[in-house]
């Protein structure tokens, strides 16, 4: 079962061959079982979960079901969800029992009927590749317990490896549903800006946030983002656009796709074992009736240092929320107000997103916000641009998602520079806004390898595709970790 | 460009986060190996570029001005640290 496509799972509920309530009580097993070494969910409430099972069984029986009712699911602990502890991975959010859904908690359990199994680890405020940031704890990457699953989706990332959920939500500001999910064998989709509602998902760098699914396919990928994606009046950046069915293309065929391939991306710093297998997915696209074009992403080298002020200036204002008034943590011991916040403030955060809020402070600050933030901007158009040039010579963009497979535990912790070029091919997607994709293509010395797609705005449906059909050709995204039974 | 001690206390009250002296110090190494390589962009020169805010290039969406949330004061405060009578306590501001 816990093999199992969510279509095979939607026939099986269907064809009543297993019940949600059965379904989620076997993974509600695993996780009892295999979380406490992986340490991928924060928060898990079994009767919660088995009372949405029986109402999504009820809603099954009277034949108003969709196509995932009753399909059990992992959300990343960024969404709100209410009556659920929702943390975002920090102890200033270490009591916060969200009095409020997110809309892609509405949507995927009310309107899909989906089944929250529990709210997983994530890099605190999703600062971080390596998921080694949260106040509760890193994850083990179930490929090997000594290393990082990536982040900040890395929860969610180790929850699906580890087959503790078939399918789980992401979110992505800088790679983290792409790089977690390349380092742990997943398939992950971070959609255009604007497809998926922001509202109730706690906000790191508003201009770049965007949710997306991680599952174990495209396909599911695909079913998972038809329930997760629309229109939104509560988030002012929402797109208004025609609901889509991002599963209808999945089969076509590929002859005369034009995959770009950026030579910015298949220089010197990445590990040759990942390139070796990214080389080989070329060579199977091939096959499968591609044709491969060189671009060039001449800016691409300035998007992590852009980046770096980008989102640190959208965190340090998003995060001055978080002063002890409201919500949250509070520090038990003040003077002032203003001694209140500081205290506050300190004890709440960790250290990543301490620098991250003291950087953002810094660039905005009188004096520097024209040579940094406003740099930042400028470059930031300049990336974009550079997709748009090379977009008009492929349809698809190409590469690595992830210069190394997953790192050892500790292993670059210590050094923010370190981990921030861990994201060197994915930032730049964000700062344009493109939808991005990683799927697994390979494996270097035992551990998985990601190939990321890039699409053209809203090509969402064509990455599913084109991911898709490398799929049904290949086995790389069946393998799983051994030792989990 | 490098931070100076007094910088980062500085921007850490701009912040609000108290930081104490030995973190300052292990603060300042790590903002200054940050800043070193957000130090690349100043080599470009980006003079005409429009800056870009926004992945789309869409302008802030309207609403009619009508009551569209219900008054869920009670469920809002229920997670709040100190409340009294409605109100938010914080100390005195006003002596």
């Amino acid at each position: 079962m816990i093999e199992k496509s969510l279509k095979e799972l939607a026939q099986a509920l269907a064809g009543k061959r297993i019940s949600s309530l059965e379904l989620t009580d076997l993974y509600l097993e695993r996780i009892a079982r295999l979380n406490p070494d992986i340490n991928a969910f924060i928060t898990v409430d079994p009767e919660k979960s088995r009372a949405a099972a029986r109402a999504a069984d009820a809603r099954l029986a009277a034949g108003q079901g969709g196509p995932l009712t009753g399909i059990p699911v992992a959300q990343k602990d960024i969404f709100c969800a209410e009556g659920w502890l929702t943390t975002c991975g920090s102890k200033m959010l270490g009591n916060f029992v969200s009095p409020y859904d997110a809309t892609v908690i509405r949507k995927l359990e009310q309107e899909a009927g989906l089944v929250s199994l529990g709210k997983t680890n994530m890099d605190e405020f999703a600062m971080g590749s390596s998921n080694e940031t949260s106040y509760f704890g890193p994850v083990k990457n179930p490929w090997d317990r000594s290393r990082v699953p990536g982040g900040s989706s890395g929860g969610s990332a180790a929850a699906v490896a580890a087959r503790l959920a078939p399918v789980a939500t992401g979110t992505d500001t800088g790679g983290s549903i792409r790089q977690p999910a390349a380092l742990c064998n997943l398939t992950g989709l971070k959609p255009t800006y604007g497809v998926v509602s922001r509202y109730g998902m706690i906000a790191f760098a508003s201009s770049l946030d965007q949710g997306g699914p991680m599952a174990r396919s495209a396909e599911d990928c695909a079913l998972l983002l038809n329930a997760m994606a629309g229109f939104d009046a509560q988030d002012s950046t929402s797109l208004d656009r025609p609901a889509e069915d991002y599963a209808a293309d999945l089969e076509k065929p590929l002859d005369g796709l034009r995959l770009g391939l950026p030579k910015e991306f298949f220089g010197e710093g990445c590990d040759p074992a990942v390139m070796a297998a990214v080389r080989a997915a070329i060579a199977e696209y091939e096959k499968l009736g591609a044709k491969t074009v060189e671009v060039s992403l001449p800016n691409s080298h300035l998007s992590v240092p852009a980046y770096y002020v980008i989102a640190p200036a959208e965190a340090s204002s998003n995060l001055s929320r978080f002063d002890g008034v409201r919500y949250g943590y509070r520090a038990p011991d003040y003077g002032s107000l203003d001694d209140m916040y500081c205290k506050t403030r300190a004890q709440g955060f960790g250290a990543e997103v301490k620098r991250r809020i003291l950087i953002g402070a810094y660039v905005l600050s009188h004096g520097y916000y024209d040579a940094y933030y406003l740099q930042a901007q400028r470059i930031r158009r300049l990336i974009a641009d550079d997709f748009a040039a090379a977009f008009k010579h492929c349809d698809v963009i190409l590469g690595p998602t992830s210069p190394s497979p997953a790192f050892k535990l500790g292993e670059r912790a210590a050094d923010p520079v370190q981990m921030y070029l861990s994201d060197i091919y994915t930032i730049a997607v964000n700062l344009a806004g493109l939808p991005g994709m990683s799927i697994p293509c390979g494996f270097a010395a035992g551990l998985p390898v990601g190939l990321q797609l890039i699409g053209d705005y809203f090509a969402e449906g064509r990455l599913l595709n084109v991911a898709h059909r490398y799929q049904q050709a290949t086995e790389w995204h069946r393998r799983a970790p051994e030792g989990l039974a | 460009m490098s931070l100076t001690l007094e910088q980062v206390q500085r921007i850490a009250h701009l912040a609000r986060i108290e930081v104490s002296a030995d973190e300052a110090q292990v603060t300042q190494g790590h903002l200054n190996g940050i800043f070193q390589l957000i130090e690349a962009m100043q080599a470009v020169d980006t003079r005409g570029v429009e800056p870009m805010a926004h992945a789309q290039d869409v302008s802030q969406r309207l609403r009619p001005d009508e009551v569209s949330e219900t008054d869920r004061r009670a469920a809002f405060q229920a997670v709040a640290p100190e409340t009294e009578a409605g109100l938010y306590l914080v100390p005195k501001v006003i002596e």
